[in-house]
């Protein structure tokens, strides 16, 4: 089985490298495209799996990175659905963000029309104050969003519908909030731009990826309520998971790529297995912390049945908020 | 004093011979990169991000090169501005209203050479000023909050009524279409597409470097190719190779104001560079223009939006810095410069890892005083540009044109674009409509609007948010008393002319 894996994926290389070779352009290993602009998280994964590849072996050559951003990802995944389906040397890098803009219907192409190969890592959604706050537990919030949802003004750095926004509005509901659309929200560009509103005394609370925030917390001048993380962050171990104050929500940014939904299963599961041989090295996890990143595996179909999962649940919380009708 | 023996440490690091060859060889790429239209700051860092990694340089190397590209390319739009009155980057477009005129006046090095100098200028005072307040100033900063940023924004769209000034009603029209514009794309408060036609090549909004180069070098290659048709055009009398200094130090005090507008406005981090040029630019004219010489090649409407830029930048590491908030696009390429060395700005990183702060500030510092030595005695080069006959250069031009737009999104719908706006650009020129406004509406009106629905959002609907701080009622005592001023400079100049023409 592993040996005939192996054949097909070297045959079919092999046949690229013929095609490329005969329209004379350079023979190209792997292609990575970041959908956005220099400097983000889907370009740092882009540019660093391709980095870790080289360094390991996984590819012959150089890993070229292409940026191409537009519609929050949406105009890659349009051309890799035309153009690109069965491209077995290209990969794309997404995140929860590409999966909720998919529940919303803003990609041009169902979730369907890829395949999702892999997530190596992810940053956690935290719930913070300002250190002066009267609030001091999540518990002490919740009672708030549930009886006077009003008298807080939540932030962060999506637009309402976004990932920073859902998160917190799964917290309330777990809490027992039934009408989400109560709860103040306002956008901002980024996660540190709400926290230092937040500092300034403009808003209440902020919902969004410790990574960007994380000088803050040592700093001390926000306070965070909870981590929206299975275990306690690694970094942070004092800080409290929601789960063990009784509400049971995870909020990870993920860090992840697909590829085209036409390419076969045994090129499929080559990605995966040279994916977790890169996951499991020394280079990633070093280059994943240095981001901010918590480094997590979930691969093939595991992985593709709990991006569905998360779509499902965007979704159907994107209704009930009336982002989408 | 400690933050003085800290940025001498940070210059002693920059004055290595390898550093030396970087950050003099990082000025001149980042000076052609930069005069190329299309390509700015973004290409030039991260072309340049990879290689950094690639010839392994240590973080304080990296940091020399980057910077010295960064500023390079900040320089480099300046060029392209004077002598072609095409911007290279964005904040760059208030340079072309008086360093075009002037280069049409057959003063290219002269404009050159102060656009060089006041950038050096402002560059230095933010250095002073970054060392001396730093982070006193990004405490006060955070105070500032949605409502006082709209009536920032207010205020400096009061002042862009007084740009163009010959007609207030085609500035306006003009500055509408750039706010009409910017409402093109998925809205961020919301996550509603809004006049995309479900294209979703729209979906981020119009990308204003598209807009910017259509408008400007489409719509001149268009005019140019009338002319050609139409009359043999005649060479610009250049009155001089090379600069004068009387002509720079005369635009002191210019630079002066510039720098001081721009730092301030580059300290807010919901600001940035682009305003703080407009502002540098409007107020200097509000100061200055007792003759009318504005937009027609007064050197000082080239000295004061250019130290004010370069001020608004250094200014704007403040926040970027301190609080990790990039206050504009030019600061955010820095951030993630910052973080590609495995940097995150914070509020420790002044305590934690200072050398590396004031490394930055020395070798920013330093991009400047190698970009003045490296450029000035490049001045008469650059003039001889305007010997170029056009047949020759417009089509360099126009392929430029296109190699950068494509560039930045590897899509050809941006091309399809960036042809309609020079479409556009050329028939809103027949009728004098002048096209700064509508790129300032275009760059701010994003901001303005979001500034606003934010204070909405905050205040649950109730408008009264908008005047309940000191700061935006002081803001708006000022627009008023702008606008009041500049109602008044205008009858005063009717009055001259009538008088004249008896």
């Amino acid at each position: 089985m592993r040996l005939t894996t192996l054949l097909t994926s070297k045959l079919s290389l092999v046949a690229a490298s013929f095609m490329a070779v005969s329209v004379a352009a350079p023979v190209q290993a792997a292609e990575c495209i970041a959908p956005s602009n220099p400097g983000g998280g889907w370009d740092f994964t882009c540019r660093t799996i391709g980095r870790i590849m080289q360094e390991l072996d996984l590819v012959d050559g150089n890993v070229q990175i292409t940026n191409m951003p537009g519609g929050v990802g949406a105009v890659t995944y349009a051309m890799v659905a035309n153009e690109r389906p069965d491209d077995a040397e290209l990969f794309v890098a997404t995140s929860t963000v590409g999966i909720t803009q998919i529940a919303q219907g803003r990609y041009p192409a169902p979730l369907d029309a890829m395949r999702y190969i892999a997530m190596l890592g992810a940053d956690v959604g935290v719930i913070a104050v300002d250190n002066d706050s009267p609030i001091q537990t999540l518990a002490d919030l919740n009672e708030i969003l549930v009886s006077d949802p009003a008298s807080v003004t939540t932030a962060g750095s999506s637009s309402a519908g976004g990932w920073d926004h859902l998160r917190l509005l799964m917290v309330a509901r777990e809490a027992g909030q039934e009408s989400l659309g109560d709860i103040r929200w306002v956008q901002f560009d980024g996660g540190t731009d709400a926290v230092t509103q937040m500092m300034g005394g403009q808003i209440d609370v902020v919902s969004t990826d410790i990574g960007e925030i994380a000088g803050f917390i040592e700093s001390g001048d926000i306070r965070v309520l909870a981590a929206l993380s299975d275990e306690p962050i690694p970094a942070f171990p004092d800080i409290p998971t929601a789960k063990s104050q009784g509400i049971d929500v995870t909020g990870y940014n993920w860090r992840g790529v697909y590829t085209g939904g036409k390419i076969t299963d045994a090129e499929y599961d080559k990605w995966v297995s040279d994916l977790e041989t890169l996951y499991n090295s020394e280079n990633w996890q070093t280059a994943a912390v240095e981001f901010g990143l918590v480094p997590i595996w979930r691969g093939g179909a595991d992985f593709e049945a709990y991006v569905r999962e998360q779509r499902d649940v965007m979704e159907q919380i994107s209704r009930d908020i009336g982002v989408i009708n | 004093m400690e933050t003085l023996s800290l940025l001498a440490g940070g210059f002693a690091v920059a004055f290595t011979p390898l550093n030396l060859t970087l950050l003099f060889a990082g000025c001149f790429f980042g000076t052609l990169i930069g005069a190329l239209p299309g390509l700015g700051p973004v290409n030039g860092i991260a072309v340049l991000i990879p290689l950094t990694f690639a010839f392994g340089f240590d973080p304080a190397s990296s940091l020399i090169l980057l910077s010295a590209v960064y500023f390079g390319t900040m320089f480099g739009g300046r060029i392209s501005s004077i002598l072609l009155n095409i911007p290279g980057d964005e904040p760059a477009i208030m340079t072309t209203l008086d360093g075009y005129p002037m280069a049409r006046a057959g003063r290219a090095a002269d404009a050159l050479a102060i656009s060089g100098v006041a950038s050096f200028v402002g560059a230095t005072i933010a250095v002073i000023g970054l060392s001396l307040f730093a982070p006193l100033l990004a405490r006060a900063a955070i105070h500032f909050g949605p409502a006082d940023y709209f009536a920032l924004y207010i205020l400096a769209f009061a002042t862009i009524g007084g740009i163009s000034g010959i007609d207030p009603r085609k500035t306006l029209i003009s500055a509408l279409l750039g706010l009409m514009i910017a409402t093109i794309g998925i809205d961020p408060i919301s996550g509603i597409p809004r006049f995309t036609g479900n294209n979703y090549h729209v979906y981020d909004g119009i990308e204003p470097i598209v807009a910017l180069v259509g408008l400007f070098a489409i719509s001149e290659i268009l005019f140019l190719l009338e002319k050609t048709v139409k009359e043999r055009t005649k060479a610009i009398h250049v009155e001089s190779w090379l600069p004068s200094w009387k002509a720079i130090w005369m635009t002191r005090w210019a630079m002066l104001r510039g720098s001081f507008v721009g730092f301030v406005a580059g300290v807010l981090p919901g600001a940035g560079a682009s305003l703080g040029s407009v502002m540098s630019y409007t107020a200097e004219k509000q100061k200055s223009n007792r003759d009318g010489t504005f937009g027609k090649g007064d050197p000082r409407g080239v000295a004061a939006p250019e130290a004010g830029n370069n001020s608004a930048s250094g200014g704007a590491l403040i926040p970027m810095l301190s609080l990790g908030v990039p206050g504009s696009g030019t600061t955010a390429v820095m951030l993630a410069m910052l973080i590609s060395l495995n940097v995150q700005p914070g509020p420790l990183l002044f305590e934690r890892q200072p050398e590396l702060v004031w490394g930055l500030v020395a070798s920013l510092y330093m991009a400047n005083v190698a970009l003045l030595i490296l450029n000035l005695p490049m001045i008469g080069i650059f003039t001889r540009l305007m010997a170029v006959p056009t047949w020759a250069l417009m089509p360099i031009v126009a392929a430029v044109s296109f190699v950068g737009v494509f560039s930045i999104s590897n899509s050809t719908f941006d091309l399809e674009l960036m042809v309609a706006f020079g479409v556009a650009g050329y028939i809103l020129r027949k009728m004098d409509i002048n096209l700064v406004p509508l790129v300032l509406g275009l760059l701010l009106g994003g901001d303005m609007e979001r500034n606003l629905r934010r204070a909405m959002s905050i205040s649950d609907g109730d408008w009264s948010i908008l005047i309940a701080s000191p700061i935006s009622i002081t803001l708006y005592i000022l627009t008023a008393g702008f606008l009041a001023l500049s109602i008044y400079l205008m009858r005063r100049e009717n009055i001259r002319e009538k008088a004249l023409s008896e």
